[in-house]
């Protein structure tokens, strides 16, 4: 064997080791992504789809609690139980009118709010923080505010109500009323926040078009209803989303405040699962409930989305 | 000419006012709040409700809260809860954003929309079977158990991969080209140029798991292991007696105080994150 001929083989073996771990790179490189994704697939796996097909599963079974009888299949019983179940739809009524009480007034006054401040005077900085401020604090903080502000004949309302010769109602016992309060609440701490996107959605209302709706003598109210609120209704659309989701997913003042009294006045459908699991131990309920919100949910998401992309067309 | 100018300023100076009016009440919960919580018990003539501070303003309302409420085991608690899970948080939100942005793989898309799933379906909604799955994995009563629903963050990666997505690629192309490897360019290079969006991530968050209630409430059992907002949740339904009202003011105000002043130093930071974290769709 001639020295060239042994050169040329090591090159041609130098050549496929160089090549194989070319390849085995390119193969790591392949995988990257997915290893990349791999710690948050993980935990999303976890929390977020298998708690799915567990409601699925659990909402199926009946596995009383404390008798030590074993899980039976029901079918459907649970979601005919939760369904012909009083108090569940008290709850689903009662965060009807919660969602639909919170959200109309919140995005009257978010808007209004954004009017007043969005120019960058020393004052409205003052007031964007005032009106931003409820948004930040715990829900649980607010309801105990709120629990002193409502508490009958001595609470912050009744005492400077009766200083106007006034008297209110029992603000949380009373069951027509108690529903009220709580909408009261949450308007005060959730105004503020959907301010903000306001604030953001108010500086692409084309000016071009204000100045020329200023000069053909629109006066205030027509450039609100003509010019400013259809610019802003991609906005509308995207905060009545965000708004409705956390409408369905909160309890927390309803926990501190009411625990969904008077006579089930203020129980919301979370609420409702939230007993039904951690106070009743009723876990097939819990499931079916919690399946049937969850349906309301994706509904709402999906079909939000469409009704944006359809918003989305119309203006380009 | 005088009088056409009082007509002219006459409805803004109405709408001043009326803003007032409305700030004034917006402000009220919270003006109580200071004023109760400095009063010392029984003092003011006016009553508890009142919001004027005819009185010498005293700290015993605070010692007392801090006393019977054990609020500094809330707060280590929080504050462990909060930290430990953005520390988390950073790590796959930054790793799963740099994937969706930078990297082109069979499947990108669907796995996509899979994390998107998590913005309908909130961990909230769901507290029944991740509890159970808490328990499975041994986490019941413990913090790591109220952290592990959120260690994984669609919101997070989007705004990371909008965030990188932004960033030039000529800084990571000089420095693949001199032979550094992805996770190098990710940390000396990326991150760095990515900070606001880490930051504006950071501040919602951190709002987020500070003020959160009803999953820590199902999650934790032992008194040792609580955190801030039970703890006044707690404090709350047993201070129904008129007498604990200032402690219970004092309270609610030491729970609040650390997002409240946060904000009002960093306001302009606050409020594009949370602009952000809404423009998500």
């Amino acid at each position: 064997m001639s020295v060239a001929g042994a050169t040329g083989a090591l090159e041609s073996v130098q050549d496929r080791l160089r090549a194989k771990a070319t390849s085995m790179r390119r193969r790591r490189m392949r995988l990257l992504p997915y290893a990349l994704l791999a710690p948050s697939l993980l935990f999303l796996a976890l929390f977020t789809y298998l708690p799915i097909v567990r409601v699925l599963v659990d909402s199926l079974f009946d596995k009383p609690h404390g008798t030590g009888a074993g899980e039976a299949f029901v079918g459907l019983g649970n979601y005919a139980r939760v369904l012909a179940d009083p108090a569940f739809r008290q709850a689903a009524l009662n965060n009807l009118v919660y969602a639909l009480g919170v959200l109309i007034p919140t995005l009257v006054l978010a808007l209004a709010f954004a009017l007043a401040v969005q120019r960058s005077t020393r004052l409205s900085a003052v007031l964007r923080t005032i009106f931003f401020l409820p948004s930040l604090v715990p829900l649980v903080a607010a309801a105990s505010l709120f629990f002193f502000i409502f508490l009958p004949g001595v609470g912050l309302l009744d005492h400077y109500l009766a200083k106007l010769g006034l008297s209110g109602p029992n603000w949380l016992g009373n069951s027509d009323v108690a529903l009220w309060s709580v909408i009261g609440l949450t308007v005060w701490k959730n105004a503020g926040y959907y301010m903000l996107f306001y604030i953001a959605g108010l500086q692409n209302v084309p000016r071009d078009t204000l100045e020329a709706a200023m000069i053909d003598g629109a006066n205030a109210w027509q450039r609100l209803r003509f010019v400013i609120l259809p610019a802003l209704a991609p906005t509308t659309a995207f905060v009545t989303v965000i708004a409705l989701i956390q409408l369905l997913t909160s309890v927390d003042h309803v926990i501190v405040l009411t625990r969904g009294g008077p006579s089930n006045a203020t129980n919301l459908v979370l609420y409702y699962i939230f007993q039904a699991a951690h106070e009743n131990f009723e876990y097939g309920k819990a499931a079916a409930a919690t399946l049937i919100s969850v349906a309301v949910l994706l509904a709402l998401s999906l079909g939000s989305l469409r009704v944006m992309e359809r918003g989305a067309r119309g203006n380009g | 000419m005088a009088r056409h100018q009082l007509a002219r300023r006459l409805p803004g100076a109405m709408l001043v006012a009326l803003l007032s009016a409305v700030a004034f009440l917006w402000a009220s919960p919270f003006l109580w709040t200071v004023v109760a919580s400095f009063r010392p018990e029984g003092a003011g003539s006016a009553g508890m409700a009142s919001l004027l501070p005819d009185f010498t303003p005293t700290l015993e309302n605070f010692r007392n809260a801090l006393e019977s409420g054990t609020f500094g085991l809330y707060y280590v608690n929080t504050l462990v809860v909060v930290t430990g899970l953005l520390a988390v948080q950073c790590v796959t939100v930054s790793l799963a954003g740099y994937a969706f942005a930078r990297l082109r793989f069979p499947g990108r898309d669907a796995l996509f929309y899979a994390f998107l799933l998590q913005l309908m379906l909130v961990p909230p909604a769901l507290i029944v079977p991740n509890l159970r799955t808490v328990v499975d994995l041994g986490l019941y009563d413990s913090l790591p158990g109220v952290m592990a629903p959120y260690f994984a963050s669609a919101f997070g990666t989007f705004l990371m991969r909008q965030t990188f997505l932004a960033l030039p690629r000529d800084f990571e192309e000089a420095a693949a080209i001199d032979g550094a490897p992805w996770w190098a360019i990710v940390w000396y290079v990326l991150l760095p140029m990515a900070k606001p969006g880490l930051i504006a991530f950071a501040i919602v968050s951190v709002t987020a798991h500070w003020n959160e209630f009803l999953w820590p409430l199902m999650v934790i059992n032992s008194p040792a292991n609580q955190t801030l907002t039970i703890g006044l949740a707690a404090f709350t339904r047993g201070a129904e007696g008129g007498k604990e009202w200032g402690v219970l003011a004092a309270g609610t105000l030491l729970v609040m105080a650390p997002l409240a002043v946060a904000f009002v130093t960093f306001q302009r930071r606050f409020v594009d994150s949370f602009v952000f974290s809404g423009v998500k769709g």
